[in-house]
């Protein structure tokens, strides 16, 4: 078979009536090739899901044509359906159910015979590495795991076509390579087409095919190196003298010609506008510049960053008093934190400490334990054993004026949906004590930092993901605080909206706010002073990103390839850990 | 001060944003106030009847002709054979058979003074409820009859009679008693969806632990959660009062002064259950779930609807926990009896300690669930 | 062969959902605990026959007729009579709650017996229980012409009344109010767990993104219906079982009735409860709104409109037509007959047919508005 197994031609989608009314795709027209993994590539919102319910059926279209497999799905829908395999963005896994009452479940639905069963399930279990867990019950297997049984229970029938919503989101590292290497063998030994959506631009590299969705429209189809090859010649790492390189980026990006300036390990990365590397003379004398290979991320951000917009000014940060006295004093110290739940073991006996005025990154897979010993620090937990404390004091036992001190902003949106953005932020500052004057002023200012004059009236709901996570931080900044918690503050927002976010954090940082960030993105770990990786509970290694992957590579046998990313220290450090306890004792 | 102003002023506004908060908070009183107020009663306005006149004579017709002239029975069936009686009083198509015996006028006209004529009434009694009342309704006209029969019949002084009459409400109207009842149950039930649902819905939101690492204390986030449900609580119970009033004609003889001063009880008391139930919920429908399990006790033995006095001796005991049974004896006894503050005493200081107990409880809860 | 992979595919529903049932113990306490909880509540916080009721009596003079009186309420089972010394203490008393009501026997009792067109004596009820005060004249009636007649019968003078009303009450002689509410509880347990159980369910595939996945396996709708269907049917029936246990042996109502017509009634009833569940669910998607909706539009008619505490002809004629859509009316009226009166066909059959055709309707809008697809 060599044509196309998905066509669409001129597919317009939307959704909702009125004021709410939303487009979901917008004229979309692409083919999907046999015998390879296409990716369909697009921030969050920007038409991928809605793509693949149409794909399967699941939805009808507003107007335009879609076939899948030469079967037209306005008419045929049924057959489809038994022809491809499809596993949605959650997939649908029965989590009081075991593993194998889920195999069972989706193997009666598909109508597999029941003497073909033993030897089709032995496969997949091998193949997904989930024989051990047969008995386990869905909902308490770990995010990948989950994953895995979700695309088992899709291949039980092997389709032609395999169609897979955003099958990594949520999912560690690890779980991602291993998901990817049962992806990539499906397609070399069962010559099965694959159609994959993802909002991690750096898994388009593993595709053979890309088709870029922005907006509901598709803005590029074709090999991830036809979006890089255009970029040859015009990315460049800059190295500098260490610890100097977040003004050194601060300084690019505010250069002419630069296109985009980002962390990278100890350099910076650079995007110029035209082939002509950033002009490093005035940047001081140990600055040197190099050519790079150029990714499918800097062809990415070249086609959709407006070429008009000004980085964001955050210099007004109005602050009550510079940093902590003495710069080298610890804003955060954490000793020997242990919380149990129960029986389990959530955090173990962690200790780490951080200075300043510095960005320091909390990092781990889900269920690592990052989010709970973050909460800890909060004081929204009390911990098990082990002290703690944020500048100078345990929040949990603090008067509550201590907590005036820190700044707040958590993993999902939480400020009240109902009210507007003034009138959250107008709560949140009341809540800290300001009051007349200078609330207005802080409230002016904020709308002004944060470009949220124009939205100044709407309903916090109604927002964008990126424009309600910059009033999220307006909000925990209202009160000029020293010290910024940051729980995922980037998780499901587009890569162009998490730039700007870093941007605000280094600005932050430069003003001598402590900022504690957690993330499972591994490329933000890059944007940290120093880090610390958590696996399940545990500490697995402390330091800045260079010394990290050092640490890796000097650790005799650890890594088993090379240690060029953070993601691959990061594999390696969990990989090298001793067997007792593996990641997935527990969900989220 | 400004801070709690702050956190009301937001608590009203995400409440009234919030569809189904909107929704739980209005069409459940609508709902009750309409059926309460229409559906719910005691009283029979329609007895159906059928006749098994076996004498036929003029007494036999004037005995009838009584029933026949009151507006509550329904003549349905004349009847001429026994077995019509059990058909129609087994499918439920009239309510009681009237038989007259074929001596009838012959006992009342010929040997009076001795034993009375007999008038046989046949009552559906599956339920038992309806079937006593009309028996009472029958013996009403009854009495009225011999009354009429005696004057016109010049048969001397009818026998003596025990003069009953009821106070507070002398026509017996149910739906005084269960239009100023709904007062109390709509209080209870907007002031607990209201509180109950708040913490409940931060949490399900993922703001509570925005809110819990300001420097608010706990207490002026307590204060702040029960401020609506006590103003909410307030306006719709006035709301009601004022349908009862104005709409239901119930009768308000006693103080407002006095009923809002127990309603104010009250409403401490029902915020104070809210919250504890909305610390322990930690999602919405939880929320819903644990203040369905509260009201429905909370409204069967309050004696709402049937009285507390019935129950067995221990689910007695129970009621003297809910909050409901003082307030409803607190609002009747305003509404129908003019009670003042020295008869209501011993129903405010019991909402008064639970209104303490369970505000105190909500507020440990409030501290100690935050893992 | 296509029949064959139905039935599998039916089966593998069935076995999920069993599954879940079983490992959720929030169905089994919808389907268990909540009938027996609110069974217990209702069967005894719920009664509406008054015992012990608090007398006042006020002697102005002591007499024998008076004491005749007196033993006479002394005697009745209804009554706990306690005496005060002035109509004044009696009145604040009724005022206080402490009593009911209260019977003035005045100075010149004796003599008012005898004379022409005076009222010999005066009770006085609190009225604001009109319910309550009703059942209390009635019984304080029943007591003063029992007394009467003894006394004019010693006397054997003086007048009599003209008619004499005798009543017989079918069904339930003794008048036992839990013989009625009983089965009127049953309906509104079981329209509650019928209604919540499959409210909630289908519900929860919405929320859980669970029926996304199903939807495109070569399932059918009707299999995917029939699978809900037919496990809460039978954790329904076995919620009912246990009531009308609980209601035979702990309450002690008569069935006089044949058991298998009520077992065919209480499956009508059910699919009728579980199709307004289905179709809740199947439109709101979410499983809070569903609660929601089938508590009020389920749970509050069952409880007032059905008939089961209030009558229905003596509410307002729209009211009285709105009780028409509720499934709940239908079957209120055959239990209590199946319970109190026996195999009525006259009124079993239409009431039957009623509920198969809210049934059918039921299931049938659910069949039609569950779609393929998620729109």
């Amino acid at each position: 078979m060599t044509g196309p197994v998905l066509t669409a031609v001129d597919l317009r989608k939307g959704f909702g009536a009125g004021d709410r009314a939303m487009i979901a795709l917008d004229g979309v027209s692409l083919q999907v090739g046999a015998g390879a993994v296409t990716g369909l590539i697009g921030p969050d919102g920007s038409g991928k899901t809605t793509f693949m319910r149409l794909a399967v059926g699941l939805l009808l279209p507003d107007a335009g044509r879609i076939s899948c497999l030469g079967l037209d799905l306005s008419s045929q829908s049924g057959a489809v359906q038994g022809a491809v395999g499809y596993m949605p963005q959650r997939f649908g896994l029965y989590e009081d159910l075991s593993v194998r009452e889920n195999l069972d479940l989706y193997a009666d639905l598909q109508g597999l015979p029941l003497q073909e069963r033993p030897e089709r399930y032995a496969a997949l279990l091998s193949m997904t590495g989930l024989g051990v867990v047969t008995g386990r019950l869905a909902g308490r297997l770990s995010g990948g795991m989950k994953q895995k049984l979700g695309l088992a229970c899709t291949l039980l029938r092997p389709p032609r076509l395999l169609l897979l919503d955003e099958p990594t989101v949520g999912v560690d590292p690890l779980s991602r390579r291993e998901l990817w290497r049962i992806v990539q063998g499906l397609v070399e030994r069962e010559r099965m087409s694959v159609l994959l959506s993802t909002a991690y631009l750096d898994e388009a590299e593993r595709c053979a095919d890309v088709i870029l969705l922005h907006q509901g429209r598709v803005i590029g189809q074709g090999p991830p190196s036809s979006f890089s090859a255009p970029l040859r010649g015009r990315v460049f790492l800059v190295t500098g003298p260490t610890g100097q390189r977040r003004p050194l980026q601060a300084r690019l990006s505010r250069q002419p010609g630069v296109r985009d300036a980002l962390l990278q390990g100890d350099a910076v990365r650079v995007v110029t506008d035209s082939a002509e590397a950033p002009d490093c003379t005035p940047l001081g004398p140990s600055v040197s510049c190099a050519p790079a290979q150029p990714c499918f991320e800097d062809g990415f951000i070249d086609r959709l960053k407006p070429r008009t917009e000004q980085p964001a000014d955050l210099q007004p940060l109005d602050r009550r008093r510079s940093a902590a006295p003495g710069a080298t004093a610890a804003a955060i110290e954490v000793d020997h934190l242990s919380k149990r739940f129960g029986s389990f073991t959530a955090v173990d006996a962690v200790s780490f400490s951080v200075r300043a005025g510095e960005v320091f990154g909390l990092l781990g897979a889900n269920g690592a334990g990052k989010t709970t010993t973050f909460r800890m620090l909060c004081g929204l937990l009390p911990p098990t054993s082990g002290r703690l404390s944020v500048a100078g004091v345990d929040l949990r036992r603090a008067p509550a004026a201590a907590r005036a001190r820190i700044g707040y902003m958590s993993q999902r949106f939480s400020l009240y949906a109902g009210l507007s953005v003034t009138q959250n932020l107008r709560f949140f500052g009341r809540a800290y004590g300001l009051g007349g004057r200078r609330l207005r002023q802080r409230i002016h200012w904020a709308l002004g930092a944060f470009a949220l004059a124009d939205l100044a009236d709407a309903e916090s709901g109604t927002l964008s993901l990126g424009y309600r996570q910059r009033l999220a931080m307006a909000s925990a900044l209202l009160h000029a605080p020293d010290i910024l918690f940051l729980d995922e503050p980037t998780s499901g927002v587009d890569p162009l909206a998490r730039r700007e976010f870093w941007g605000r954090i280094n600005a932050l940082a430069e003003g001598g706010i402590t900022v504690l960030v957690t993330t499972h993105f591994m490329q933000e770990a890059e944007y940290c002073d120093r880090l610390a990786i958590m696996a399940a509970g545990a500490l697995l290694a402390e330091g800045s990103p260079t010394q990290i992957r050092e640490q890796v590579r000097a650790a005799p046998g650890a890594a088993t390839g090379p240690v060029e990313t953070l993601e691959d220290a990061f594999i390696a450090l969990i990989q090298a850990r001793p067997q007792t306890g593996t990641g997935d004792a527990r969900p989220g | 001060m400004n801070q709690i102003i702050a956190l009301v002023v937001k608590e009203f506004i995400a409440l009234f944003k919030d569809k189904r908060a909107r929704f739980v908070v209005i069409v459940p009183p609508l709902i009750q106030l309409l059926v309460f107020g229409y559906a719910a009663s005691f009283d029979l306005n329609r007895v159906t009847y059928a006749v098994f006149d076996r004498d036929g004579g003029p007494a036999a017709r004037a005995l009838l002709a009584h029933f026949e002239g009151s507006p509550t029975f329904e003549l349905r069936y004349r009847i001429r054979r026994q077995d019509e009686i059990a058909a129609l009083i087994d499918a439920g198509e009239v309510l009681l058979v009237l038989q007259i015996d074929p001596d009838f006028d012959g006992d009342l006209l010929g040997r009076h003074g001795e034993a009375p004529a007999k008038l046989q009434v046949i009552i559906d009694g599956r339920n038992s409820n309806t079937a006593q009342v009309a028996q009472e309704y029958v013996n009403r006209v009854v009495a009225d009859f011999n009354r009429h029969w005696i004057a016109a019949q010049g048969l001397g002084r009818s026998p003596p009679e025990l003069a009953v009459r009821a106070w507070y409400n002398p026509n017996l109207e149910s739906r005084w008693f269960f239009v100023s009842g709904l007062v109390g149950l709509l209080t209870l039930v907007v002031a607990m969806m209201v509180t109950a649902m708040s913490v409940a819905r931060e949490r399900e939101q993922g703001t509570f632990d925005q809110l819990l690492v300001t420097p608010l204390h706990p207490a002026q986030i307590l204060i702040g959660k029960a401020m609506p449900g006590l103003l909410i609580g307030v306006f719709e119970a006035s709301l009601v009062v004022l349908a009862a009033v104005v709409w239901f004609g119930v009768p308000l003889v006693g103080s407002l002064a006095v009923l809002y001063t127990g309603m104010l009880l009250f409403l401490l008391a029902a915020v104070g259950a809210g919250l504890m139930i909305s610390s322990l919920a930690l999602t919405m429908q939880q929320a819903l779930l644990g203040t369905f399990l509260f009201m429905v006790p909370a409204a069967i033995l309050s004696g709402f609807s049937t009285p507390i006095a019935n129950m067995p001796e221990p689910v007695q005991w129970l009621t003297l926990a809910n909050p409901l049974r003082y307030y409803l004896i607190i609002v009747r006894g305003v509404f129908l009896e003019g009670a003042g503050f020295s008869v209501l005493l011993h129903q405010m200081w019991p909402l008064a300690l639970i209104a303490l107990l369970s505000l105190s409880a909500a507020t440990w809860l409030f501290r100690h669930r935050m893992d | 062969m296509r029949a064959q992979a139905s039935h599998r595919r039916l089966l593998g529903l069935l076995r999920k959902e069993w599954l879940q049932v079983l490992r959720d113990p929030s169905s089994i306490a919808i389907a268990f605990v909540l009938p027996v909880g609110l069974l217990l509540l209702f069967g005894y916080g719920v009664s509406l026959d008054a015992r012990n009721l608090r007398i006042g009596l006020v002697i102005e003079q002591p007499s024998a007729e008076a004491s005749d009186l007196v033993s006479g309420f002394r005697q009745s089972v209804y009554f706990e009579p306690r005496f005060f010394d002035s109509r004044q203490a009696a009145r604040s008393a009724l005022a206080q709650h402490a009593i009911d009501g209260f019977i003035v026997l005045p100075a010149d009792f004796a003599r008012r017996l005898q004379a022409a067109d005076e009222v010999p004596a005066q009770a006085i009820v609190n009225g604001v229980d009109a319910n309550s005060a009703r059942l209390l004249s009635a019984y304080v009636q029943g007591v003063w012409s029992t007394w009467l007649q003894r006394e004019l019968a010693t006397r054997s003078s003086g007048p009599s009344e003209p008619v004499a009303a005798e009543t017989r009450i079918w069904f339930n002689p003794e008048l036992r109010s839990r013989n009625y509410l009983v089965p009127g509880l049953l309906v509104v347990n079981m329209t509650l767990v019928g209604a919540l159980l499959t409210a909630l369910v289908m519900a929860r595939e919405w929320e859980r993104g669970t029926l996304e996945a199903l939807l495109v396996t070569p399932v059918t709708l009707r299999e995917i219906l029939l699978g809900k269907l037919l496990p809460y049917f039978a954790l329904g029936m076995g919620g009912m079982a246990l009531s009308v246990l609980m209601a035979l042996t702990l309450f002690q109502v008569p069935l006089r009735g044949s058991f298998w017509v009520l077992v065919a009634c209480s499956m009508l009833f059910l699919l009728a409860a579980l199709g307004m569940g289905l179709l809740i669910s199947i439109v709101t998607r979410n499983q809070f709104v569903a609660g929601m909706i089938a508590l009020v539009t389920t749970f509050l008619p069952a409880f007032l409109l059905s008939g089961f505490l209030f009558d229905i002809n003596s509410m307002p004629v729209v009211v009285q037509a709105i009780t028409h859509l509720i499934a709940a009316r239908y079957f209120v009226a055959i239990l209590q007959t199946l319970f109190l009166a026996g195999d009525v066909w006259s009124l079993i059959l239409p009431n039957a047919a009623a509920l198969a055709i809210m049934a059918i309707l039921f299931l049938g809008l659910s069949r039609r508005l569950l779609r393929k697809r998620l729109e």
